[in-house]
């Protein structure tokens, strides 16, 4: 692993010297080769990937997206490659904003396109140049973007068989309980919380090193 | 354009390329698949498959739910290999806490991931065979994939559903006699798979069906992102039990079949020697089976054994609390992935801390085979659908998540 590790690293230094501003950081974390790229240089920087022999990553293993509501750009689409000829991985992350777009790696990967196509159903990340855009495992003519984390666990609609017309119908969903969500973010370490007049003194500063 | 008017009504005219719709309820679509198809006369000149039918949203329920609460997701995704899934998700989870399964643990996850192995590579083997018209490996198969539910119902209770590999090892050891049972059974099995292979391998009506069709070169099967038998069978030595090994495998003596057409034939084969491999792995995991204990030493993740909560309070609150509050993950991002029965399956983990994951994107292996299949099936006949979609080991749990 440490082996790994170690190449990993090597060709983390090469992708930073080498692409520039495009490719923003390159680091190992915890194993694993991850690379933040600028949006508008992802195709430059997939096929720099796949094609220089130093890199060898030639197969398309996944493209997924992932929604940060609290950054600038808070869609991000994530890249995973694999290099068979030299055993190891690599994750390309790039971030954009809800009107933004990425160019598509269809040109570079044909499986990129389905994969991308679900990135844009899940998370409305427009891919430009994409050949076929549609909406991919979502309902014929649904609205939304279901992943992102503002759209709501149950959705906005709800199907059912209607008997007097004859056909399945759409109605907005009415919830017959309240969707249950618990805060588990505080028991098991007490309360953070400092009732009044309860205060303590405030910690002595650090002596050496403040082991 | 001479005047054709007064000539017989066929001679002469252009038959223009029409629409023909696959599914999204026919027996050879292996679930719920609708494939519109442009065909030119009988053959195929595009295939615009579309799914979703059976989507359900798993990855963002999986954001609602705690760590523990999301491996049953899991076994409903590919509902025929589940335990494959569990310990992708499981070793995932582990490697993002830092922990590592006892040797038992990991044998016995070893063992049912080839027994899963097989349970999904005889109903892959069986229902396309059916859907080229054989109608006896469907019966003979159903026999063997009972018995393996069977085990599957000792370990853990359920025939498939299994939710039996949970971070930090596995839900609970195995029952006495167990070992035995599976010994006999492997002992037998490869038997079955010479009557499997005297029905099919050179079975005139199936070759004619099955070979040059639906041909994958080893480049485009890069290109496509194939994993799994539909990789090995053009030709690449590429598995990740050997190259990438998890949860012992590398204590394991198999090989990884391969072969050269890439043909719907070629699928076949490998698939069947793959069984042959894992019966060995099998046979091997009974033999070396450590002793020890089967789940992981850490009352934060795991929780403790029912007799201790009879008596001790810290184990009762230990067990209340990881069964309504979960455990908490390091904030972190991970990408785990194992070799499942139909390919690579992944799970792009990203943790922020709390008790739920932030993020679980799950990598199907079907839904890029799936992809592929505008590219294999242009230039064939409408016939060859059902053979190409066998042979490829398409499940929609996984496909549609």
């Amino acid at each position: 692993m440490t082996n790994a590790t170690e190449k990993l690293r090597e060709i983390a230094g090469v992708i930073a010297s080498t692409q520039g501003a495009d490719v923003v950081t390159a680091d190992v974390v915890r194993g694993e080769l991850i690379v933040n790229a600028r949006a508008a240089a992802i195709v430059k920087v997939l096929t720099f990937l796949r094609d220089d022999p130093r890199m060898n990553f030639d197969q398309l293993v996944d493209i997924c997206g992932a929604d940060y509501p609290e950054r600038a750009e808070r869609l991000e689409v994530i890249y995973h490659l694999i290099s068979m000829k030299q055993n190891l991985r690599v994750r390309i992350k790039v971030q954009t904003g809800e009107e933004g777009v990425v160019p598509t790696a269809c040109g570079v990967w044909p499986s990129a396109n389905w994969l991308e196509r679900e990135v844009w159903d899940m998370y409305g990340v427009f891919f430009s140049d994409h050949p076929d855009l549609r909406r991919i495992l979502t309902d014929y003519g649904f609205e939304g973007f279901p992943l992102r984390k503002d759209f709501p666990l149950t959705g906005y609609v709800e199907v059912r068989y209607d008997e007097d017309q004859k056909r399945v119908i759409y109605e907005p969903v009415k919830l017959a309980q309240d969707f249950r969500s618990f805060d588990f973010l505080s028991p098991w370490e007490g309360i953070q919380k400092i009732l009044p007049g309860d205060e303590k003194a405030p910690p002595a500063p650090a002596k050496q090193g403040g082991a | 354009m001479p005047d054709t008017a007064h000539m017989d009504d066929n001679v002469g005219r252009e038959i223009e390329n029409y629409t023909l719709n696959f599914g999204p309820q026919h027996p050879a679509a292996h679930g719920v698949l609708r494939l519109v198809l442009e065909m030119d006369g009988e053959v195929i000149d595009r295939c615009d498959p579309h799914i979703g039918l059976l989507h359900r949203g798993t990855e963002k329920l999986i954001e609602y739910k705690t760590y523990l609460q999301a491996i049953p997701y899991f076994d409903r995704l590919d509902y025929v290999s589940p335990m494959n899934q569990e310990q992708t998700f499981a070793i995932a989870i582990e490697r993002l806490l830092g922990i590592t399964p006892p040797k038992r643990a990991q044998y016995i996850r070893v063992m049912f991931g080839e027994l899963t192995r097989i349970l999904n590579h005889i109903m892959n083997i069986a229902s396309y065979a059916m859907d080229v018209g054989a109608m006896t490996p469907f019966l003979w198969t159903f026999e063997e994939r009972e018995k393996l539910m069977g085990f599957y119902d000792e370990v853990c209770g359920a025939r498939l559903h299994a939710n039996y590999i949970r971070p930090g090892g596995v839900s609970m050891d195995l029952p006495p006699g167990l070992m035995d049972r599976i010994k006999l059974w492997a002992d037998n099995y490869p038997k079955m798979i010479d009557d499997l292979e005297g029905l099919l391998t050179e079975n005139r009506i199936f070759k004619q069906r099955t070979v040059d069709i639906g041909v994958v070169s080893a480049e485009q099967a890069i290109a496509w992102s194939f994993s799994g038998p539909n990789l090995r069978a053009s030709g690449l030595a590429w598995d990740l039990r050997k190259s990438q090994p998890y949860d012992s495998y590398e204590d394991f003596d198999f090989d990884i079949p391969i072969t050269k057409h890439g043909d719907c034939y070629d699928r076949y084969l490998v698939r069947v020697e793959e069984m042959r491999q894992s019966v060995k792995i099998i046979q091997q995991c009974l033999e070396k089976m450590p002793g020890g204990p089967v789940r992981v030493n850490d009352r934060k993740v795991m929780s403790p054994p029912r007799g201790e909560m009879k008596t001790s309070m810290e184990a009762l609150i230990h067990h209340f609390k990881l069964y309504t509050e979960g455990f908490k993950v390091p904030a972190g991002e991970i990408y785990a992935c194992t070799e499942a029965p139909k390919g690579e399956f992944g799970v792009y983990l990203v943790a922020d801390g709390t008790n739920k994951p932030y993020r679980c994107r799950i990598r199907a292996p079907g839904f890029v085979h799936l992809e592929a299949m505008d590219a294999m099936l242009r230039g064939h006949m409408l016939a060859d659908v059902p053979a190409v979609l066998g042979s490829i080991d398409i499940v929609f749990g996984e496909v549609d998540r």
